[in-house]
């Protein structure tokens, strides 16, 4: 037993040796379990990091909030806006007869050029109601929000988000300045907290709010409301709010209770798991895109332990004519082959730590490294170097010493 | 002395080239007493190399018992004769064989990895370092085989021989890629092993490498056709330094049938 151990270690320190002495060769072996592994770590960093900065967005909705689209829902999600339509009056209809919901606020947007005296910024104009801060639970850092009575006689002001500010008036002095969005000049009337990047590193602050009416009148000139956002009294009440919401606009749209209805609504708990979905979806397709590089990675190592075996035939047959076995030879070579895959994984294990910092510094996209990636790639990187390794190292070790030391 | 080291009854090998079968060797009888120095020679074709594959456990032969240092080895399988070559038998080719990238001592060394001896280490690179002395390499073990020359190549193929002491070494032309000088010397080397008492089994076609030899063994269409033992008339064997002494040998073998006109003594037919 004891000498057995001995002469396996010997064995690996030969295959070692082996390695040590072709560096050129071994490093551009391992190349490929490199890249296969890093790869596989780094696209489940990314899909990872952004499925969890979406979720982190979409939790910070709160678990109250229901959305309300126009249009009837389709199978696999697709909406067809079609002609229905919300109207204000819906909108005011769920304020006033729906006893589960908190807030509600229309939300139209708009994309606009925005003039303040000598700068200009491409920004997002979002038409809402007074309840929209509650509703997304977002302060006025500076000035006020706009009024019940802005809404009601859609009144020219505006609230930047904090980037907008900074853009338009680097000075801070924004509040109770004018700005002209699409030529229609606003009066700043305050400038939200800052919110910072959301799920994949947009800028919330990058928007301004106004008053819905505004919106539709001065910059849309028509009466389409995009989507409802509705907050429910608590938690627990949101499948409540949702049927009398669905109850009231079946009645105000009349429609009867067997047809399909002509608005959608999702609450944030169904917008999380589809996205939870669609995030995990994603996640599946870059790993296994990336696996499929760590199996050609282990077929290059096979390739090269196939090449390395006939150029070695003249070595395997000097060691079988002086009294490797088969088994000695077969040993060799498989542990060459784990060793190359394992350095290699290891190496790619270093490089999948470092390249999602990179990713996450440098594209600016969130990345969460996953200790099972880490385990299932350099897991599979060693399993690769047994499965690819054997048949070459079996082929070695079946070598007859007469052919093999006669092999020129 | 006691048991002989080779013993090979009624040897035959056939080889089958598709539809044909190739009598390689048909009915060989040979012995080799402990001691000896025997030089196999024979043309090519003759079933030489058949006959140095089968006593060096490389192949098995088809029938007939070969037994070595008192083993039945005819019969072994693949590992079995691994372990056989290993331990009794020190191989030294016309090539050298050396590992290439793989120091001298590393290459000495390399016969003890495959071992159940169990050596340490240290007790390996001991009897290393000591086998390279005793072929005149002691200071060159961590020299590369492309930094020495053929001959001490082949002085460190030989240290690769003896490490395992085996029961006999077994060399294949061992000469044939040397210059004479330099075979002088390796010669000189078998000779010097052989008085210690180690069995050598040379295989050459080169009637003055034979001549070093103290029995002839000819080879001939897969049969023995002549066994001779040489009377040396030479008192000491020429040392690997005293080369020049050895082309003034008291003989000249040019062709088996001329060597049969020389100062032999026939041992068998």
């Amino acid at each position: 037993m004891r000498i057995a151990t001995l002469r396996t270690l010997n064995i690996a320190k030969v295959g070692l040796m082996a390695i040590a002495r072709n560096k050129m060769r071994s490093l551009l072996t391992m190349l490929g379990i490199i890249i296969g592994v890093a790869c596989v770590i780094t696209m489940v960093a990314v899909g990872t990091g952004a499925s969890s900065s979406i979720q982190a967005t979409i939790n910070s909705l709160g678990t109250n909030f229901i959305m309300l689209f126009p249009g009837a829902q389709t199978q696999g999600g697709a909406r067809m806006a079609g002609d229905s339509r919300i109207t204000p009056e819906d909108v005011e209809a769920i304020r006033n007869e729906a006893p589960s919901v908190a807030y509600v606020s229309a939300s139209i947007r708009e994309g606009a050029q925005v003039v303040a005296s000598d700068l200009n910024w491409g920004t997002t104009v979002y038409g809402v109601d007074v309840d929209w801060p509650f509703i997304r639970a977002w302060n006025v850092a500076d000035g006020d929000y706009f009024t019940d009575v802005d809404v009601r006689t859609a009144a020219k002001v505006a609230v930047l988000g904090a980037s907008v500010a900074d853009n338009l008036f680097p000075a801070g002095d924004a509040v109770g300045s004018s700005i002209r969005i699409k030529n229609v000049p606003f009066r700043v009337v305050g400038v939200l907290d800052r919110k910072g990047g959301n799920m994949m590193g947009q800028d919330q602050d990058d928007q301004i709010v106004a008053p819905y009416t505004t919106v539709m009148k001065q910059l849309q000139g028509r009466q389409r409301i995009g989507q409802v956002l509705i907050s429910a009294r608590s938690a627990a009440l949101v499948a409540q709010a949702q049927n009398e919401i669905d109850a009231l606009l079946r009645q105000r749209h009349r429609i009867g209770p067997g047809q399909e209805a002509d608005f959608t609504m999702r609450s944030q708990e169904e917008i999380a798991s589809t996205s939870a979905q669609t995030s995990r979806t994603l996640s599946v397709l870059l790993g296994s895109a990336a696996a499929i590089s760590l199996l050609v990675g282990g077929i290059g190592i096979m390739n090269i332990m196939l090449v390395s075996v006939t150029e070695r035939t003249r070595e395997i047959g000097i060691r079988l004519a002086i009294g490797a076995k088969g088994r000695h030879v077969l040993l060799q070579f498989l542990l060459e082959a784990m060793a190359l895959s394992i350095v290699g994984g290891a190496i790619g294990v270093a490089l999948g730590m470092l390249i999602p910092n990179l990713v996450s510094r440098f594209a600016g996209m969130p990345t969460e490294v996953s200790t099972s990636s880490v385990l299932m790639a350099f897991g599979f990187a060693a399993a690769i170097g047994i499965f690819f390794g054997f048949y070459p190292a079996r082929k070695a070790s079946r070598l007859d010493p007469i052919d093999a030391l006669r092999y020129e | 002395m006691g048991d002989p080291v080779i013993e090979i009854r009624n040897l035959a090998k056939v080889y089958k080239m598709g539809e044909v079968e190739v009598h390689a060797l048909q009915g060989v009888d040979l012995t080799v007493e402990p001691g000896e120095l025997v030089a196999i020679m024979g043309p090519s074709g003759s079933g030489k190399s058949t006959l140095m594959n089968i006593v060096g456990c490389l192949d098995r032969p088809t029938s007939g018992t070969y037994r070595l240092d008192g083993i039945d080895v005819s019969r072994l399988d693949r590992d079995q004769r691994a372990e056989i070559r290993n331990l009794k038998i020190g191989f030294v080719f016309q090539s050298f064989n050396l590992l290439a990238r793989t120091r001298a001592i590393e290459n000495v060394e390399l016969p003890m990895l495959y071992s159940d001896l169990g050596l340490s280490t240290p007790e390996r690179a001991r009897r290393s370092r000591e086998a390279l002395a005793r072929v005149g390499l002691a200071g060159r073990e961590d020299h590369y085989p492309s930094q020495l020359s053929g001959g001490q190549q082949q002085r460190v193929a030989i240290a690769r021989a003896l490490v395992t002491d085996p029961a006999i070494v077994l060399a294949d032309e061992p000469t044939g890629n040397l210059d004479s000088r330099t075979s002088e010397e390796i010669m000189g080397i078998f000779q010097e092993l052989n008085e210690a008492g180690k069995t050598v089994i040379l295989i050459t076609h080169e009637a003055e490498i034979a001549e070093h030899a103290k029995r002839v063994v000819y080879v001939r269409d897969g049969k023995i056709w002549r066994d001779e033992k040489i009377v040396q008339t030479r008192a000491h064997p020429a040392s690997a330094g005293e080369s020049e002494q050895v082309v003034a040998f008291p003989f000249k073998i040019a062709s088996p049938e001329g060597a049969a006109r020389l100062e032999l003594e026939e041992v068998t037919r």
